[in-house]
Parts: C-alpha cells; sequence; structure tokens
C-alpha cells in the first residue's frame, strides 16, 4: 500500500471539530484521495474531548491505526488524549495565543506549529473560521493543493452565500501562507492527487441511502446515539420518493409505527440502537407471528443499559438472536463494510418481504460514524433488485381462500410462505395478531393447528437456507493454517491485519461473516484449519460461541471491550499472541 | 367499494366471547354501522385493536385488522394511515389500553392529527384479569388491588385529550344505539383524529358504572345547547361539569389533518422493481 497520512482535529465539543475534519476529507476525496475516518467523542453537547480523525492515502483505506502525523490541537487535552499515537516528527499545528494554549507543552520529538489561529480569521473576516485557518496550515505542511479545500469550503458553504465561500478560502490562505513564511521546517509529507471521483459517506447514510434504493417508503424512529444519522439521512430524502419519516414518542411507538406501515403494505423500516431495541423487543414477537417483513436496524454501541453510548461494541448479538418471549423466527443481517451497508439494507428488505418475518439489519458505532470513499459505481442502482414475495391481487386471491370464503394470509404451505393481500385488495380483508391463529388469522387453541403454524413459521426459515446464498466474504491465503474469523464492521481492520501479517511472512485465510442467522456453514473450513481465532468486539464471544456450537471445536478469541474499535496495527499483534498462546498451550 | 354495503357484512363468522349484556356488543355495533353509513366497506377499512376484553373487537368484525400488543394500537393505526391515506382507519381498545399502559401514545397521537378514528371503549374497570382498578376507576372503588380504593383521581381523558391539542372530542354510551353510532360516525366524519370515549359498562366485575347508573345520570350536551366548536365551552364541560355527559364535546372545523400538514398523500405499497428513478442523485450527493 502507498504511504498513508493520519491526520486529526481535535477539541471541545462545541468548537466545530466535526465540520472542520469533514471539510477536510471531503477535500482529500476530491483530490482523488482515499479516505477513512473516525471520531472521539463524548455524550455531551459542550465541553470535554472530541476528535475528527482522517486517514489518507492513494489506495483503499479501511482501518484506523495508530499513528497520528498531524495534529490540529485546539485545546491542550487533544495532545494529552493523543500522545501514544504522536510519534517522533508528528506535527502540532496550536494557537498559542489561545489562553488555554498559552502554556501548552509541545514533547521535544515532535515539531509544533504555532499560528495565531484565531487573529488570522478576524482579518479574514470572523474569528468563527479559525479551524479553517488551521485547515490551510494544514494543507502547507502536507503539501496538499488548497484549491482542493476551495472546493469542500464551497460545498459546506454554498447556501451561506459566496461571500462566505470567499471569507472562508482567504482564511485557509492567511493559514497556509502564515506556516509558508514563519516556519522553514521541511516537512516530510506530499498528498498527491489522483484524477479519481470519489464519494464519502458513513455507514447510516449508506444505510438510508440502501432503504430508498430499495423502496422503503416509511421509517418511524426515535433519536438515539449513534442511529440517529440513519433518521435524519432519510428526513428530507426519503420525502422526494414518495416517502415519509416520523419522529415518534418512543422507541415502542416508532417500531409499531413501521409495523402498521408495513401492514399497510409499505415497505417500512425502523433504526435504533441497543436501549432501543430493548423496548421493540416488545413487539418483536408480534411481527414475527403476524408474518409482518419489517426491517429493524441495530446501530449498536456500548452497553449494558446506559453503557458507553459513544462508544463501539457488538454486544447485542445474542440479544437479536433470542431476543423476546416464545421462539421467534427471524433473520440478522451484520453488514461488513460501509459499502455492504447499502446492499444488506437492499437484501434486508428483499429478505423481509420474501419471507414475511422481521429481519434485524445491524451496524455499529464504528461504522456508523465512519465516512469511507468509494467510486460511484459502487452504489450502481441499476443493480438494485426489489423482490417483494408472495403478494396476491385482485384475481389470484381466489386461489387462497378458505373452504368458508375467507382469505388466508398464514396459509400452510411446503414452503411455509403464505400468500400476502394489501389492505383495499378486493376479498383480502383478514385479521393479523399477535394470538396464535388458524390459516385466516383467526384466534385459536387448537393443538393441530398451533404445531402446523408453528412449524410452517420455521419452514420459512429452512426455505431460505436452501433458497438464498447466505456465504462469507473471504480473503486473504485460502491454502493457509490460520483461519481468522469475524462478523460485522471488523472486517476493514482485518483485512489491513493481514496485509500487516503477510508482509512479515504469516499467512492467514479471513472469512467474514455477513450473516448471523441463517449463518454459513463454517465446518469444512474450520476442520481445514490449524488455528481458528474469532474475532469480534464484546467481551464474551458471542459469535464465537455460536462457531463452536456449530462445528463443535473450541475455538481461539479476539475479544475487545473497551470502547475502541479495532486497529489494524494492534490486531495484527494481537492476532499473533493468540497464535503463540495456542503454540505454547 | 359499492354501494349496498350492510354494517353487517362487517361481521366476522367468530362469535363474541364477552359476557352476556357487556358494555362491548353495543360499542361495536355502532362503530360497524357508522363504517357503513360513511360509504366504507371490509376490504377498504383497517382495524386496530389492543388488548384486553376491548382488544377481541378485531376479531369478531371482518375487515382488514391488526389485534398488536398491549397499549400500542394508535402506532400502528398511525403507520396504516400514513401508509395508505386511501384506506379508513379505525382504532379500538380499553381504558387500560389508552390511558394506563399506552397514555404516552395517546397524548402524541392526539398532538399528531392523524385522521383516523380512536374508539376507548371505558368500563372503568380490568375486565379481561377479572376486576382491578382502572385508570378511570373512582377513588373510592374497591377491587381485588384496591381494597380500598385507588385513592387516585381518575383520568380525565377529555382533559388530555384537550390539554393536547385534540380536534375532535366526545363521549357516547353502547346502551344509546342511535347516539352512539351518530357519535361515532361524526368520529368517522371528521378531518383528523376523531376521538370518542365509549362509556361501555362491565356487568361482570363493576356494580358502580352500571348501565343504570348512566342511564340516571347521562346528560345529552346536544340537548344542552351545547356549542362544540366553543372551546372555551368544552373546557367548562370537561373540567367543571358534575354529571356524565354525552356528545360531540369540541369539533375543531379548522382542523388540518396529518397528511395535509405533512404532504403524505401517496399509497405507499406501489413501489417499483428495482431502485426508483433518479435513485442515482443520492449518490451524487457524496462527491
Amino acid at each position: 500500500m502507498a504511504a498513508d497520512f493520519n491526520w486529526a482535529v481535535g477539541g471541545e465539543a462545541g468548537d466545530g471539530i466535526d465540520s472542520t475534519g469533514k471539510i477536510f476529507a471531503q477535500a482529500l476525496s476530491r483530490a482523488g484521495r482515499h479516505v477513512f475516518t473516525s471520531k472521539d467523542f463524548a455524550s455531551r453537547i459542550r465541553g470535554g474531548y472530541t476528535a475528527y480523525k482522517v486517514r489518507t492515502s492513494v489506495d483503499k483505506v479501511q482501518s484506523v491505526v495508530d499513528r497520528l502525523d498531524v495534529l490540529i490541537a485546539l485545546t491542550p487535552r487533544t495532545i494529552e488524549e493523543n500522545l501514544e499515537e504522536l510519534h517522533e516528527g508528528s506535527v502540532i499545528i496550536y494557537d498559542g495565543e489561545r489562553t488555554t494554549m498559552q502554556d501548552v507543552e509541545i514533547p521535544d520529538e515532535m515539531v509544533g506549529i504555532d499560528v495565531p489561529l484565531k487573529r488570522l480569521a478576524e482579518e479574514a473576516g470572523g474569528a468563527i473560521m479559525r479551524n479553517v485557518v488551521a485547515l490551510g496550515a494544514a494543507c502547507e505542511v502536507a503539501e496538499f493543493p488548497i484549491e482542493n479545500l476551495d472546493s469542500a469550503l464551497e460545498k459546506r458553504f454554498a447556501d451561506k452565500g459566496q461571500k462566505l465561500v470567499d471569507n472562508n478560502k482567504e482564511a485557509a490562505r492567511a493559514g497556509r501562507s502564515y506556516v509558508g513564511e514563519e516556519f522553514d521546517h521541511e516537512f516530510d509529507y506530499d498528498l498527491e492527487t489522483t484524477d479519481e471521483d470519489y464519494v464519502l459517506l458513513n455507514g447510516d447514510e449508506a444505510i438510508g441511502m440502501g432503504a430508498i434504493a430499495a423502496g422503503c417508503r416509511f421509517y418511524a424512529g426515535y433519536p438515539i446515539t449513534p442511529a440517529t444519522d440513519v433518521m435524519t439521512y432519510l428526513t428530507g430524502r426519503i420525502e422526494r420518493y414518495g416517502g415519509h419519516v416520523v419522529q415518534a414518542e418512543d422507541e415502542l411507538s416508532a417500531i409499531n409505527m413501521a409495523l402498521g406501515a408495513a401492514r399497510g403494505g409499505a415497505r417500512s423500516m425502523t433504526a435504533t440502537s441497543g436501549p432501543g431495541i430493548d423496548l421493540m423487543t416488545e413487539t418483536f414477537g408480534l411481527i414475527a407471528t403476524s408474518e409482518t417483513p419489517l426491517v429493524i436496524c441495530n446501530v449498536m454501541r456500548s452497553g449494558p443499559s446506559t453503557g458507553m453510548p459513544t462508544k463501539q461494541e457488538q454486544g447485542d448479538l445474542n440479544h437479536m438472536l433470542y431476543g423476546g418471549h416464545g421462539e421467534v423466527p427471524r433473520f440478522v443481517l451484520a453488514p461488513t463494510t460501509i459499502d455492504e451497508c447499502f446492499w444488506k439494507t437492499v437484501e434486508a428488505f428483499n429478505l423481509a418481504e420474501k419471507y414475511q418475518l422481521p429481519v434485524y439489519l445491524t451496524a455499529d458505532l464504528s461504522m456508523a460514524v465512519t465516512e469511507q470513499t468509494f467510486s460511484p459505481d459502487t452504489f450502481d442502482m441499476d443493480e438494485v433488485e426489489v423482490d417483494r414475495g408472495n403478494v396476491v391481487d385482485e384475481t389470484a386471491i381466489d386461489d387462497h381462500m378458505s373452504e368458508s370464503g375467507g382469505f388466508q394470509p398464514h396459509e400452510i404451505t411446503d414452503d411455509g410462505i403464505s400468500p400476502r393481500a394489501f389492505p383495499g385488495t378486493a376479498d383480502g380483508a383478514h385479521m393479523s395478531t399477535g394470538l396464535e391463529h388458524d390459516e385466516q388469522g383467526r384466534r385459536t387453541e387448537d393443538t393441530e393447528m398451533r404445531v402446523a403454524q408453528v412449524d410452517k413459521r420455521n419452514r420459512k426459515v429452512e426455505t431460505a437456507r436452501e433458497r438464498e446464498d447466505w456465504s462469507p466474504r473471504e480473503f486473504g491465503d485460502a491454502g493457509a493454517d490460520t483461519l481468522v474469523i469475524s462478523w460485522g464492521s471488523n472486517e476493514g481492520a482485518i483485512a489491513e491485519a493481514v496485509e500487516i501479517l503477510d508482509d512479515e511472512g504469516r499467512d492467514v485465510r479471513v472469512l467474514s461473516v455477513p450473516y448471523v442467522f441463517p449463518r454459513p456453514d463454517l465446518s469444512e473450513d474450520i476442520e481445514a484449519a490449524e488455528n481458528v481465532v474469532v474475532v469480534e468486539c464484546n467481551e464474551r464471544g458471542q459469535f464465537a460461541d455460536l462457531v463452536e456450537h456449530d462445528v463443535l471445536r473450541r475455538v481461539d478469541r479476539v475479544n475487545k471491550y473497551n470502547g475502541v474499535r479495532f486497529k489494524a496495527d494492534e490486531l495484527a499483534a494481537e492476532i499473533k499472541a493468540t497464535l503463540a498462546e495456542g503454540a505454547e498451550a | 367499494m359499492s354501494s349496498d354495503i350492510r354494517f353487517t357484512d362487517f361481521k366476522s363468522d367468530k362469535q363474541p366471547t364477552w359476557c352476556p349484556g357487556c358494555g362491548d356488543f353495543g360499542t361495536m355495533n355502532g362503530m360497524m354501522k357508522a363504517l357503513a353509513e360513511t360509504g366504507n366497506d371490509p376490504d377498504n377499512t383497517f382495524v386496530v385493536a389492543g388488548i384486553g376484553c376491548s382488544g377481541k373487537i378485531g376479531t369478531y368484525m371482518h375487515s382488514y385488522a391488526l389485534h398488536g400488543v398491549h397499549g400500542r394500537a394508535l402506532p400502528v393505526g398511525t403507520g396504516v394511515k400514513m401508509a395508505r391515506p386511501d384506506i379508513e382507519v379505525m382504532v379500538a381498545g380499553g381504558d387500560g389500553d389508552g390511558y394506563s399502559i399506552g397514555a404516552g401514545h395517546f397524548v402524541h397521537a392526539v398532538r399528531r392529527n392523524v385522521d383516523m378514528t380512536y374508539v376507548v371503549m371505558d368500563n372503568r374497570i380490568y375486565g379481561l384479569t377479572k376486576g382491578q382498578a382502572s385508570p378511570t376507576s373512582r377513588e373510592d372503588f374497591e377491587t381485588s388491588t384496591t381494597p380500598d380504593g385507588p385513592k387516585q383521581p381518575p383520568v380525565n381523558p377529555h382533559a388530555l385529550a384537550l390539554a393536547s391539542g385534540a380536534t375532535f372530542i366526545a363521549q357516547s354510551f353502547s346502551s344509546d344505539a342511535l347516539r352512539h353510532q351518530e357519535i361515532i360516525q361524526k368520529a368517522v366524519e371528521h378531518d383528523g383524529f376523531g376521538f370518542v370515549n365509549v362509556y361501555s359498562p362491565c356487568v361482570t366485575f363493576n356494580d358502580v358504572d352500571t348501565y343504570d347508573y348512566f342511564r340516571d345520570s347521562l346528560v345529552d350536551l346536544k340537548e344542552e345547547d351545547h356549542d362544540p366548536t366553543d372551546k372555551e365551552a368544552a373546557k367548562d364541560v370537561i373540567l367543571n361539569s358534575e354529571q356524565e355527559y354525552q356528545g360531540v364535546i369540541y369539533q375543531d372545523e379548522e382542523s388540518m389533518p396529518y397528511h395535509e400538514q405533512h404532504g403524505v398523500d401517496e399509497d405507499m405499497s406501489v413501489i417499483p422493481d428495482g431502485a426508483p428513478e433518479s435513485a442515482t442523485d443520492l449518490v451524487r450527493e457524496f462527491y
């Protein structure tokens, strides 16, 4: 891989850190460079510490690493928080005239670039642009053409008028010139540009875009970190495609509204995170037993309870698999990359409607708030297919009537899939209920019908196992003795870790699993491997437990639950350490 | 929709298991007649029911229907109506469903003013669980869980609705069949959230709020020269009346239902076979 460059801006919440970082990421993307961003943030509106980090290269980047080359520090704490990632020669840009930064100490082995950010911003038209001055300074340090920053500033401030755009451009140039004139230090960086076109988006946005592409028309949700971006993305956009977003009074209401819309025949969805999933579980069994197609997006964060709301974890797997009283058929999909968030969302809608059941679509914080560059072709809308399953209209409905003339939405069939009639379909009127029911949806406690309906619902899962492709994604060395297995968002870090291990002469095969239930049968892959390591962001090893259960063999585990996602270099070391332990034992 | 729809078309082939004499029989009959009178048929009607004796109503009526979880009937109805503005939506539940476990949803459904009808079958008792206090039980009403009475004031659902910005508030009595049907019909015809609290006596567990009690005490607002478009007069009835009453208490003639307010008027069940036209614009936004 070509050399990567790691940059960050940090300060207090309320310092405009997010938008500053986003502008720089956008500038790099528009310059034809790949970008992978990450955020350190806390659950507060002002104060504390927050940072926006950007990793960039002309080659694809899909993970964060433990290294920081250039840091814009608006507070002393920003430097303290990043000491471990800063290295010899790292550049720290700061405003020595800021009261809190006057006594700041820049470690000897690093390069401090003291720029009067606020003063230069005021000269350019307003103190509020001090972060843009810092971006200009960063362009000079990184030898990054400032015209690319102009383009990002235009996008960011276009709706605020040309004057503001021009002021910001001037502010950026003031920062660049100041560094050029005041410092004769030779920086090692050279951020070359390419002619490639990239789009830059995060996981929540990819899910939202996937929903619209799949024909989702109705979304109900309740704000919760880190799923809120799905709702804010859809708001104002889904309307252009005939849809609507409702902010419900709570998650109980959100999922019931989504259920109502689905019964009305709309492709419908809600998104939430752990605490919301707990509430929605009340209605989960009803969705499954009434055979209603619904996509429930769970953007996981650290739990239990309120846990660490702005931190990463993959701790909800067991809840999604087993949550709810009684035995409830469901699917659980876990896209492994940001672009797959788009495609798996489309797939989730098709699976929900084909098999008439709830589908959990799960992402996590690290994917939700991370932006990554992709070629626009990655999201080729012509490739989107919509399969609504067994929907019957006025003419076909006659084939699905009971002897007494009632429509049978829970008809017992060989594949378990029954016909579905939307309201308004003549002769299709029927009851849907959380009670056990007969083929017409009428309450029953008849022992034979009870068994027939339970079996029918489970048969849908077996049918799906046979008809659909549940394969894992595979990379690395197919013949390697070491097999690394992961689910969900760890794929990027693992992919880069494998490159690091490969450079050290260690071959690894990777299976990245986007389907938790139904899931691929990995028994042959596991039998063929000497060492098996399951990597996941939780303490218990919930997916590792499933793998052991499936193949009746112990596996090694790499678990992380400190609230921070896996980093490529750290993960490579972890995998090596785990294999070494195994060898000693 | 055919013009020869009779209210019996809204009856399912399931015989109600309500106790003989239960107020819910009359409540349901009025609902079915109001639906038929307003030109609806079972195939364009969606009934949402909650949990409890009242929740069984979806089983005894014939229409598209969902019998949901306890207390969440209003959000379901909201979702159905937003996805299908062409469908008549009627939500029914009990006083426990609507004013206890579902009270939060009640307030917000009122605020949203979605064009649907909400019928609360209020018997001031938990019947299906065999006689515990409900949110509308009297302060001194003795039950198995409140041997000395709840010692809390009952919820005033009309006041709650008024305070939440309701555009239609009414009260009826299941036994006064014609008036009950007439009031439900006005709620169905209302442009917005038509809320009707129905006194629907429980003959098994409530020996206080009986048919006789309501017959003797009920005042009809129609005969009292009450002007339902006068909000102050409505407030006076709701907060100060010392008698039970029936009739349309308040109706905002300027009511703008949710779908007009938000421009939600499409049948969302119809979608293309692939991504919608111009979906590629969404990708371009990320440049």
